[in-house]
């Protein structure tokens, strides 16, 4: 496993925790299909949350969220519907959030949840 | 999270108007968004701000940001946007206290250091900004002179947006020593002292131009190559008077836009001369560019003297877009990003050769021009356009007694004190009027103001009646006879008044 491998999943078990400790449901982690991954994909409620997580390591490279770009908002999007088309879960509405965890030298990782961020 | 706001002012020709600038910071995916109608050089306005305010010491706030100027409707464009954006920003990220922006006009363009860059037409800016209520504004130290000009501005002069951040209490360091962006100088000409008693000769030549300062009279001078025509012409700003304070105020922003004004002079005083070539193109005269048209040669003028020398060899075209201007005294110019009207009231002085060999002088014994080429020469200078201009007279060569009897000639200051008691008896005769000038008044208020005098306009009507003159032009002598009564100080024009005004106004063929 390579070092970036490792931070990627030490930030998602830190985001799953983040978004427990907000109440939601995580119903799946790394759910792959044929053409990508999610992350998390998680009950707030009634409504499917479906959580991209961003980690990095110091600010050198910008804000984890900058790096979630248009193209991958859409892929997520399109894998939702695979997840739900493979799954039995009935919501009310879809939502896709983004977890943004910035890993410390030392002491706690930063984490910022940014809600509905498709329009 | 909060909106942050703050104003600003474009300017569409000289008419500014105020922008809204509104920023929001949403929760969401990071991004920069600018909406209102940017044009392209005002959407780069994105990148430079967000590199500014990181050189500021001040933190980009990782969210979704939108600004808005509004009136969304208005096209916008030019980097004077930049610092309004860039407070609208800090406001609405909490970064700066938001109340401290508001109602504060902010214009100035960002370096990627954080350094406030000067920009142009700063003046006709600020003087919107106070007329519409908001007297507080923040410019670009380089621009502070200039803005300062505008009576009832509160202006304060920034070298770096950091400064202004602390002022409106970012928790930042304050700057100091921040060198300031130089203002780019424009090219100054060699002031050369042009005096008139550098003229050798042409005495009525003098007068013409005498009379032409004194009523402010478009000018047609025509004479073989080396009479001094050029020298005759570029000695008539020094006759003018000077600028009153809202005329300053107009050349200043005119001159402030097209950016060949340095503020450290304060406003223009003196009436502007520009002498464009003859190879301009209409552009550059009347004004033009991509997006908002700017100011060309005839706004320049405006309020001075336009000289184009060699007329007759420059493009139809651009001769002809002269007539709006000559007759309404404002240029108005469409593109695509708008419409632009831009003052040019100017005084015209033509040059011509009589023929394109220039030597076609009395009975032309030199001349080698075909009768053809020569019909062809001055009709590049159509009826309307000649018309218009008032006086019309021949240079002739200065032949030696006049060389031999050099020194005799007046100097600047000596006719120019004459030009100012005939312009104080024109304004006291046309005061309650629209206009100020004899150049200026048509010819039916002259008829009525002259009354039933027999025998002053005979030598008038015959010219009319021989066709030397038409009605316009007719009415043109009238203006020329009241101005140069003006000078002789005669309460009207006299007999000898108007048979002189024929002359100056048919190159002296009435006699024949």
């Amino acid at each position: 496993m390579r070092a970036t491998d490792a931070v990627g999943r030490y930030g998602e078990n830190v985001a799953a925790r983040h978004l427990e400790a907000a109440g939601l449901r995580v119903l799946d982690r790394n759910w792959r299909s044929p053409s990508g991954e999610l992350d998390i994909v998680a009950l707030d409620g009634t409504e499917l949350v479906v959580v991209e997580v961003k980690t990095r390591r110091g600010d050198a490279c910008g804000h984890p969220a900058e790096a979630v770009t248009e193209l991958k908002l859409r892929r997520i999007r399109r894998l939702a519907g695979e997840w739900l088309a493979a799954h039995d879960v009935h919501p009310s509405g879809i939502r896709i959030d983004v977890v943004a965890v910035r890993v410390a030298e030392r002491g706690a990782a930063r984490v910022e949840h940014l809600t509905a961020v498709l329009e | 999270m909060t909106v942050g706001r703050t104003l600003a002012v474009s300017l569409v020709g000289l008419a500014g108007h105020l922008v809204d600038v509104e920023a929001y910071v949403a929760r969401s995916l990071p991004a920069f968004m600018l909406v209102g109608l940017p044009d392209a050089s005002l959407c780069e306005s994105r990148d430079r701000v967000r590199a500014a305010v990181g050189s500021s010491g001040l933190s980009w706030p990782q969210r979704r940001v939108t600004v808005n100027l509004s009136p969304a409707s208005l096209p916008k464009s030019g980097s004077g946007f930049d610092l309004a954006i860039a407070v609208a920003t800090l406001a609405a990220a909490g970064l700066v206290d938001p109340a401290a922006g508001e109602g504060v006009v902010h214009i100035g363009e960002l370096g990627l250091d954080g350094r406030l860059r000067p920009v142009r037409g700063v003046l006709p800016a600020v003087a919107a900004a106070v007329a519409a209520g908001y007297p507080r504004v923040v410019v670009p130290i380089e621009n502070l002179r200039e803005a300062k000009l505008v009576p009832g501005a509160s202006v304060i002069g920034a070298t770096s947006l950091a400064q202004v951040a602390f002022r409106y209490g970012a928790e930042i360091v304050e700057p100091d020593d921040v060198e300031p962006v130089a203002a780019a100088r424009p090219a100054q000409p060699p002031t050369a002292t042009r005096d008139l008693s550098d003229v050798i000769g042409q005495a009525v030549a003098r007068h013409a131009v005498e009379i032409a300062a004194a009523g402010a009279h478009h000018l047609f001078l025509v004479g073989p190559p080396g009479a001094g025509k050029t020298m005759l012409a570029s000695r008539l700003p020094g006759l003018l008077p000077d600028l009153t304070e809202a005329e300053s105020v107009e050349v200043t922003s005119v001159h402030s836009l097209a950016g060949t004004f340095d503020p450290a002079d304060g406003l223009v005083s003196r009436p502007p001369f520009e002498d464009p070539h003859h190879t301009a193109t209409a552009a550059a005269i009347v004004g033009g560019g991509s997006g908002i048209p700017r100011p060309g040669a005839a706004s320049r003028a405006h309020r001075g003297v336009l000289f184009m020398d060699e007329a007759p060899e420059f493009s139809g075209r651009v001769l002809q877009t002269l007539r709006q201007p000559l007759e309404h005294g404002e240029l108005v110019i469409q593109r695509a990003g708008g419409t632009a009207r831009y003052p040019a009231r100017f005084q015209l002085i033509l040059a011509a050769n009589p023929c394109p060999c220039g030597r076609s002088i009395g009975t032309a014994p030199d001349c080698s021009c075909t009768p053809m080429a020569r019909r062809r020469y001055f009709s590049r200078l159509s009826g309307p356009l000649l018309d218009r201009v008032d006086l019309q007279i021949d240079v002739l060569p200065v032949t030696r007694a006049e060389v031999a009897a050099r020194g005799a000639g007046e100097t600047s200051a000596v006719v120019a004190a004459r030009v100012r008691a005939a312009r104080a008896l024109q304004t006291s005769r046309l005061a309650g009027t629209p206009w100020r000038t004899n150049g200026e008044v048509p010819g039916r208020w002259l008829r009525d103001r002259l009354g039933a005098r027999p025998g002053l306009l005979t030598e008038l009507d015959g010219a009319l009646d021989r066709g030397l003159l038409t009605l316009r032009g007719a009415d043109r002598v009238l203006r020329i006879a009241w101005t140069v009564a003006d000078l002789a100080g005669r309460p009207a024009p006299s007999r000898e008044d108007v048979g002189m005004a024929i002359a100056l106004r048919t190159r002296g063929q009435s006699g024949q």
